[in-house]
């Protein structure tokens, strides 16, 4: 930054098409470096490196290693285990994506409508957001206890034998979803909210004029206007839920009998348990291509439809 | 929001991240006509009914999890389960506190969340300034090397990220946690589209008086962007400061993990002694609900304005 330009032609335009312009075109490299040097050390060269790790047989434990061609490849595309954390995911994403959606939209309206509340509601349905992942995790740990919690304390009182939640097979991914639900949907609500709130009021008072309901103010206007917002949200959320793992590890391990692993995981118990590189690597570049194509795809997908 | 509106948007802003007022027409009258309160009906007696009874609920495992921690861990075991609490104690958070691993955690968070968000911040807001002002050679596909980076999951270079830590030996070190992270294209991306909108008069004006581009960087062009530089911090310090995969791979040593690595793994294994658990849950939850309080309008109008998500 120590590099002083001398002074630009004095038009001052720097959006001439002028490629004789040596001095301001370093300068604007002098900005751009430092950020690129971060970027290629910490995140390009991983990615490459890794690449290169899906051909060996590389052990984080050290020792020799060889090049194996496709093995690696092989063992993780035919490994029962990645499909089945593959699977575990497209759950995860399929059940929290319409229900994260949803739910931010109906404490945004809520929010929205009750506005001498406004601060409190903001407060308690953002406030989770803020929280570290293990202090949800704890939090809902203790409260889905399957015998001491306070879920299966208060179905007691009425007489209900509760489920075992994080421990029970069928009922694991349901409570996993339910507790991120609580935890990250603030996000969500706070671009929902913004979004209402930057609708002009004369549009509702146009509508109630002409003797539109509150119901039909919300479906006539609320809603299609808030269709790019919702977009935007559902994209966010599909590659946010894409990518769950750790609040999933600390509540379940992934457990129980595999039920709750995802892809995250089945990278990070191949590489950092296993201790095979190769392996996890090769599994990383399965699991992000499948992220980047759900994110283009549904990219193209929303902006096809505002066309 | 507060800067001047742009003459006009260039096209690389056109494809919005942001939630801009979906009719995209400006008001013109200053701050739009509030909607009118409505009367007091049964209507909304039960939409504010509803709406305190949905926020109460939100709030309901925290409250209930200050409850647990104000018990004998005695009582956090009796059944049936009770809101009620026979002798309320602060004995666990004695307990917890006497142990010294929550400090110790924090203190580490806090360094490490410090380095992650000034470095984020400086590297990004050169890098969008550079490539928002300058036509040098090569801007073109950088920027979209760059912007290709937002579709990389970090998660993935987990693996390779950690062999190279370490090869600089940087496993288990403050600077082992944060480098990783510092490298946020994303916000390169929202920084730029900005200052992109930020009017150019403005630059010309302090070139004439002989200003440097750092100069005019850091005099005319950051005090405009004051609400955009405070979003992208807050959000930078909270997805920092939250970060959980990538401390919790690269400390192996209990007195270098950040504090939700260091609850996860070793707070968790208090066992049965419940009341401690959610003490320590609770005094986990406070510095970051402390700055939420003390922020709380600039992270909503960072919400609003950029669509940034950590």
């Amino acid at each position: 930054m120590t590099t002083r330009a001398p002074a630009a032609p004095p038009d001052g335009r720097t959006d001439l098409p002028d490629v004789r312009r040596r001095p301001a075109a370093r300068t604007g490299l002098w900005f751009v470096l430092p950020f690129l040097a971060f970027y290629l050390v910490f995140l390009l060269w991983p990615a490459i490196v890794g690449f290169g790790y899906t051909f060996t047989d590389r052990s984080l434990a050290g020792g020799p290693t060889s090049f194996v061609g496709l093995e690696n490849w092989a063992e993780s595309l035919t490994d029962p285990a990645m499909w089945e954390s593959l699977w575990n995911t497209l759950v995860f994403t399929v059940l929290s994506v319409p229900l994260m959606v949803a739910l931010a939209l109906a404490l945004a309206l809520l929010t929205d409508h009750a506005r001498k509340l406004g601060w409190f509601l903001r407060f308690g349905f953002f406030a989770p957001f803020v929280l570290p992942v293990a202090v949800m995790t704890l939090i809902w740990g203790w409260m889905y206890n399957p015998s001491l919690g306070l879920f299966n304390g208060m179905l007691g009182r009425i007489g209900v034998e509760g489920p075992e939640w994080l421990f029970g097979e069928g009922t694991a991914m349901v409570s996993v979803v339910v507790a991120t639900a609580w935890w990250q949907v603030g996000f969500n609500y706070l671009l929902y909210l913004a979004a209402m709130q930057s609708i002009p009021g004369d549009v509702y008072e146009a509508a109630a004029i002409d003797g539109a309901g509150a119901w039909q103010r919300i479906g006539r206007i609320t809603l299609p206007l808030l269709a790019r917002t919702t977009a935007l949200i559902a994209v966010l959320q599909l590659i946010g839920s894409l990518r769950v793992f750790e609040q999933i590890y600390l509540m379940t391990s992934g457990g129980p009998n595999f039920a709750t692993r995802t892809a995250i995981q089945y990278i990070y118990d191949s590489g950092f348990v296993g201790l095979r590189i190769g392996l996890a690597s090769s599994m990383a570049y399965v699991f992000m291509v499948i992220v980047i194509a759900a994110s283009v795809a549904q990219f193209r997908l929303f902006s096809r439809k505002e066309a | 929001m507060a800067a001047a509106r742009p003459p006009a948007v260039p096209p690389s802003a056109a494809r919005p991240l942001a939630t801009r007022p979906p009719a995209g027409r400006p008001s013109t009258r200053g701050p739009a006509p509030r909607r009118r309160l409505p009367r007091v009906t049964v209507g909304s007696a039960a939409l504010y009914t509803v709406a305190a009874l949905a926020a109460l609920a939100w709030l309901l495992p925290l409250l209930w999890a200050i409850d647990t921690s104000l018990k004998p861990e005695g009582e956090t075991t009796l059944l049936p389960v009770t809101w009620s609490i026979a002798e309320p104690t602060l004995e666990a958070y004695r307990l917890v506190l006497a142990r010294g691993d929550l400090v110790r955690w924090a203190v580490n968070s806090t360094v490490t969340t410090v380095i992650v968000t000034v470095l984020t911040l400086v590297l990004c807001v050169l890098a969008a300034y550079g490539f928002s002002r300058f036509d040098f050679r090569g801007r073109g596909w950088l920027f979209a090397l760059v912007i290709g980076g937002i579709l990389i999951p970090p998660q993935t270079l987990i693996v390779p990220q950690f062999v190279l830590m370490t090869q600089l030996g940087l496993v288990d070190t403050y600077w082992g946690v944060a480098l990783p992270q510092v490298v946020a294209p994303v916000f390169v991306f929202i920084l730029k589209r900005f200052f992109d909108a930020v009017p150019r008069e403005y630059e010309d004006a302090a070139r004439m008086d002989g200003a440097g581009p750092a100069r005019i960087l850091w005099s005319v062009v950051l005090p405009l962007s004051r609400p955009v530089l405070t979003a992208v911090g807050i959000f930078t310090f909270i997805g920092a400061w939250n970060n959980f995969l990538w401390p919790f791979i690269v400390t192996t040593d209990p007195e270098m993990m950040t504090l939700p690595v260091g609850l996860g793994t070793v707070a968790g294994q208090y066992g049965v002694q419940y009341a401690q658990v959610m003490a320590s849950a609770v005094l986990g939850a406070v510095p970051l609900l402390l700055v939420f309080l003390l922020f709380q309008k600039n992270i909503v109008t960072g919400v609003a304005g950029a669509g940034i998500k950590g």
